[in-house]
């Protein structure tokens, strides 16, 4: 299709949309109320604000004959649309109900087309064709922006979860410890390490305890980061002990053939404890314990 | 030319690196180190890196070197005081410094140095 064509159809558009505007939305609202129209979570007021800025948006855009989606003269309807997908989404709206608020106003704004050019056959095939379009483009908007939107919600959420999955607790003086929680990756293997070696910095700790329990695997891959992490603390001058290896891992980590040699590994985190103390050179009886731990 | 200090305390040398190390000084430092303990008969050797932020393979492997050259000099050497970006940036580099002793600051350091020198005399 030529290009001035579509242009010619974009301006016959503009003038029926001009032209029809009451009768084309109140049979839109109509169509509405039949198939999508959600009335538990939007008023009919608000619905018909929204249809009739669509409206006015969508002949402003077609006035400009231009009918590339990205030029400007479709930016204030793209940000419309990027309002009422992102509101609805909150709302509770599925993507395929937004989507469909647009792609309904194609009954009446067709039905129009026809009355005026019942007889051009042609014409009447590439007006639709130019209005199909550019109808698809602006309902398909709608959908990317909930899309992104919901994207951005769960990165966020993500960030959030790595930065409180990793806490690093004081159990004494000069002993901290760092459970840790979910699968190790390379990012949260760095995040780990950081907090890690910053909480010893800041607390003078001589012994720090990596607390194992509740990593559900440890593969090659794990077992590398874990080793990173007590070389640097060694560095630093600091011992780490790694505790809470449970049966299947140490089982997994000898048939991996993993060399741990050279990090003191304990059962559980109260055995860790215990050799932390020694190492930092506490002594804990039970008359003593109340007062020193005070 | 620049010099990195290296202070007398008791038995011991103290070295702290307060400026960026580069290759030559790197190189300066670790011969006036070993003349230094042969001159003085240290027993021990800190290094205190808490104001080094930069570091990279050749400084990583000169703080090996001069722990293994003092430990043939018969002097203990211990790092102190090392950045969890520095000691980071090591490990990802594959530097583990195996063989070289560390502490968390010079009272630490100096506290190991006089275990592992005194220790054996006090048995």
């Amino acid at each position: 299709m030529s290009r001035t064509l579509q242009n010619s159809d974009a301006a016959r558009l503009a003038e029926v949309i001009t032209s029809h505007e009451a009768p084309i939305l109140e049979d839109w609202i109509k169509e509405m109320s039949g198939t999508t129209r959600r009335v538990d979570l939007i008023k009919d007021t608000e619905l018909r604000t929204q249809c009739t800025q669509f409206l006015r948006l969508l002949r402003q855009g077609t006035e400009s004959a231009n009918l590339d989606m990205d030029s400007a003269a479709w930016k204030p309807i793209r940000e419309f649309l990027g309002d009422i997908s992102r509101s609805r989404a909150r709302q509770g709206f599925t993507p395929t109900e937004t989507a469909t608020f647009v792609f309904s106003v194609k009954k009446p704004l067709f039905a129009i087309l026809r009355e005026r050019l019942g007889t051009d056959a042609n014409a009447l095939a590439s007006e639709l064709w130019t209005a199909t379009e550019l109808i698809d483009a602006l309902g398909l908007y709608t959908a990317e922006v909930y899309l992104t939107t919901r994207t951005d919600i769960i990165r966020r959420q993500q960030e959030e979860m790595l930065e409180l999955s990793t806490p690093v607790v004081k159990l004494w003086n000069g002993i901290l410890a760092l459970p840790i929680i979910g699968t190790l990756d390379s990012e949260r293997t760095q995040v780990v390490m950081e907090v890690l070696l910053e909480a010893i910095v800041k607390t003078n700790s001589k012994v720090a305890i990596i607390d194992i329990t509740g990593v559900p695997t440890v593969d090659t891959l794990v077992a590398q980061h874990l080793l990173k992490t007590v070389t640097a603390a060694r560095l630093m001058g600091a011992d780490c002990i790694i505790s809470g290896v449970r049966p299947q891992i140490a089982q997994t980590i000898v048939h991996l053939g993993i060399n741990l040699l050279d990090v003191t590994t304990k059962a559980t985190l109260s055995d860790a404890f215990a050799l932390a103390l020694q190492r930092t050179g506490i002594s804990l009886d039970s008359n003593t314990a109340k007062a020193k731990g005070a | 030319m620049e010099k990195i200090p290296i202070l007398r305390m008791g038995d011991f040398l103290l070295v702290t690196i307060q400026v960026d190390m580069h290759d030559r000084l790197a190189m300066t430092l670790q011969e006036d180190l070993t003349n230094r303990i042969s001159e003085t008969g240290a027993r021990g050797v800190l290094i205190d890196i808490s104001s080094l932020e930069i570091v990279d393979s050749f400084i990583g492997r000169m703080l090996g070197n001069i722990a293994a050259m003092s430990r043939v000099l018969d002097a203990q050497t211990v790092v102190v005081g090392m950045q969890p970006a520095v000691a980071i940036t090591l490990v990802e580099l594959g530097m583990s410094l195996q063989g070289v002793r560390t502490a968390l600051n010079v009272d630490a350091g100096i506290e190991a140095l006089r275990e592992s020198v005194d220790g054996p005399r006090a048995m």
